[in-house]
């Protein structure tokens, strides 16, 4: 694994029960990056991001992050790996019963020995940082589907994590939203150094944010292509890149 | 702890109070030196921060509240004072908000109204199901989802008859069980086959049966009433010109009126049929046990148990279909539902049956 990367995948193999999504599937993400996986619906996205994050087994292959590997990771060394990943979810997730400001501190509660004080004021700061400190005692459904992304963004930001996966960002937001929301992931890498992997199919978000991209293919169940976005739209010969980066029918 | 030491230290030069910080100040070693650093922090104090390696969210927020509380941070390294202002940046350092909790004075007046609000609801509910079930009369009826109202005949009628067996059954031989000593004392221990068969027939067989449907069917509704509305389901519903009582409600309220009364016949059998069981094991010969069943207990008294089931039906159906339609957002909110609509129905079952005691009473039924 090279000094720089972060994540390392190696001949990754996916899907559910009998079903074989994608096969052979190879990239690494260097650290700092902000990494897309693109795709058109039905590809494997969001398989290839559970797999990632640990959430399904693998079928084959190796998921590296850090150099650990999450899926053999037990107990305490399992914990560690968790903790250095933040998952922001296409629907927030985030438990509504809660207050915002309790979503970010559980997993402070549960992972380490701050006093609640300190719970708290790192509570705020984090939703200082996504623009929500006048929200903290809010529930879930009191606030906007884009103010719950952010939070959703807090919260995964809560252990300070190295990376952070995000599944669909961008989904549902109006483009105003969307594009706050384009700012904040640039914020956080450009500022803390966070590794972002997102998984999306807005293209606008794409080119405002994604330093590299792969793209998924139902069909050939793997990658199709990879490198920047920009140059995918204009240099790739692959009739599904052009026809997903030009929006054609 | 040695690395308390390292992290923070406080220095005092006559009436000056210096805070040094060093180190990694992260959420593995700010825990150890919040509560001390930020006590030290009370007055006005400088806050030595140029030995700082590194700082993470924990860290930045001890800085964010050393400095809410007067600390004045200096020395920060740039890219650590470039992390610093992520979490300060416009409007300065201060708390969150909390949510503000009622007064009790405030809480039971918030109550009272809640609860007006909920009698109003019900008695809305109530109508706009008497204008549909109205509007669904003759001709119309084909309008109902009888496929709907067989499936959910079947999951709280058939699906039942196990538990709502067992208890009636268990019931029946506890009363015979209790009242049979003492009424043998006065040599009248047969008058228990009176009571179980009145008891049961009039009163537990029907509270009882209603009991078990609302803890089973009434908060199933609910939830899945609820969960679609969770879901928008229902909004979907409404704009695609379906009325969700009409779709939703009747045939739940109309498989609940349908079933209540047969589970209450098959509670009544089963609850006389566990009297009969104590009785024939003290002695008694079946046939002077159902004389004295069918001397005692009329049509009369089967039918005033009936007439409940069909009112108790329709209440706990229509109670578990109203509150799964006022669920709010959020999966705790399909749980208020739930829990909301047994309380009710269990609270409204209760009083109702004593309007019908009232009612029977006066008319002498």
């Amino acid at each position: 694994m090279s000094e720089e990367s972060v994540i390392e995948v190696q001949d990754l193999s996916a899907g559910y029960g009998e079903t074989v999504i994608l096969e052979n599937v190879n990239f690494t993400v260097k650290r700092g990056e902000i990494f897309g996986i693109l795709g058109g619906s039905g590809c494997g996205k969001s398989t290839l991001l559970k797999h990632l994050i640990g959430l399904l087994p693998l079928r084959g292959g190796k998921v590296l992050i850090d150099g650990r590997e999450l899926a053999t990771a037990h107990g305490e060394e399992r914990q560690k790996i968790l903790r250095h990943i933040g998952v922001g979810y296409q629907s927030s997730a985030l438990f509504g019963s809660m207050t915002l400001a309790e979503n970010i501190t559980l997993p402070l509660e549960e992972f380490t020995d701050l006093p609640a004080a300190a719970r708290e004021a790192i509570a705020w700061t984090k939703l200082k940082l996504v623009s929500l400190e006048n929200y903290g005692g809010h529930l879930p459904a009191e606030i906007s589907g884009g103010m719950q992304k952010r939070a959703a963004i807090a919260r995964a930001m809560a252990l300070d994590p190295a990376v952070l996966f995000l599944d669909e960002p961008s989904a549902g937001l109006d483009p105003v939203t969307s594009a706050e929301l384009d700012a904040l992931i640039l914020k956080l890498r450009d500022s803390l150094g966070v590794t972002f992997v997102i998984v999306t199919h807005e293209l606008a978000s794409i080119y405002a944010v994604a330093d590299r991209v792969i793209m998924l293919d139902k069909q050939k169940k793997g990658i199709i292509a990879e490198g920047r976005p920009q140059d995918l739209r204009d240099e790739s010969q692959d009739p599904f890149v052009r026809k997903f980066f030009h929006r054609e029918a | 702890m040695a690395e308390t030491e390292k992290v923070f230290q406080v220095q005092k030069t006559g009436e000056n109070i210096r805070l040094q910080l060093a180190g990694r100040l992260d959420s593995g070693s700010v825990g150890a030196i919040w509560n001390e650093a930020v006590e030290a922090a009370d007055d006005e104090v400088v806050v030595d921060a140029s030995e700082v390696e590194y700082c993470d969210g924990a860290g930045s927020a001890l800085l964010c509240e050393l400095q809410r509380r007067g600390g004045r941070i200096e020395g920060l390294r740039p890219e650590i004072a470039k992390v610093f202002e992520l979490f300060t940046g416009e409007g300065g350092v201060q708390k969150a908000k909390k949510r503000s909790s009622d007064s009790p004075l405030e809480a039971v007046g918030r109550a009272g109204w809640e609860f007006l609000q909920d009698v109003r609801d019900q008695v809305a509910f109530l109508g706009q199901m008497t204008v549909v079930f109205l509007s669904l009369r003759g001709s119309r009826a084909n309008r109902i989802r009888w496929n709907d109202v067989w499936l959910i005949f079947e999951r709280a009628g058939v699906q039942a008859l196990v538990v709502v067996g067992m208890i009636s059954f268990l019931t029946g031989l506890i009363m015979a069980f209790q009242a049979a000593p003492p009424l043998q004392q006065f040599g009248v221990d047969i008058f228990v086959v009176n009571l179980v068969g009145l008891a049961m027939v009039r009163e537990l067989g029907p509270i009882m049966t209603a009991i078990v449907l609302a803890g089973r069917s009434g908060s199933a509704f609910a939830a899945e009433i609820g969960t679609m509305k969770v879901n928008e389901e229902i909004d979907a519903l409404t704009t695609m010109g379906l009325d969700p009582v009409r779709f939703l409600v009747a045939p739940r309220v109309l498989a609940g009126i349908m079933v209540t009364p047969l589970l209450i016949v098959y509670a009544d059998l089963l609850g006389v049929a566990g009297g009969f069981v104590v009785m024939i094991a003290r002695g008694f010969p079946v046939v002077a046990l159902w004389q004295q069943l069918t001397g005692a207990v009329g049509v009369n008294d089967v039918l005033a148990g009936l007439i409940k089931g069909f009112v108790f039906g329709a209440l706990v159906a229509g109670i578990g279909c109203l509150r799964g339609l006022q669920t709010k957002d959020g999966a705790s909110a399909v749980g208020v539902s739930t829990t909301s609509s047994v309380v009710s129905a269990i609270f409204l079952i209760v009083v109702v049956d004593a309007v019908f005691a009232v009612v029977y009473y006066m008319i002498g039924f």
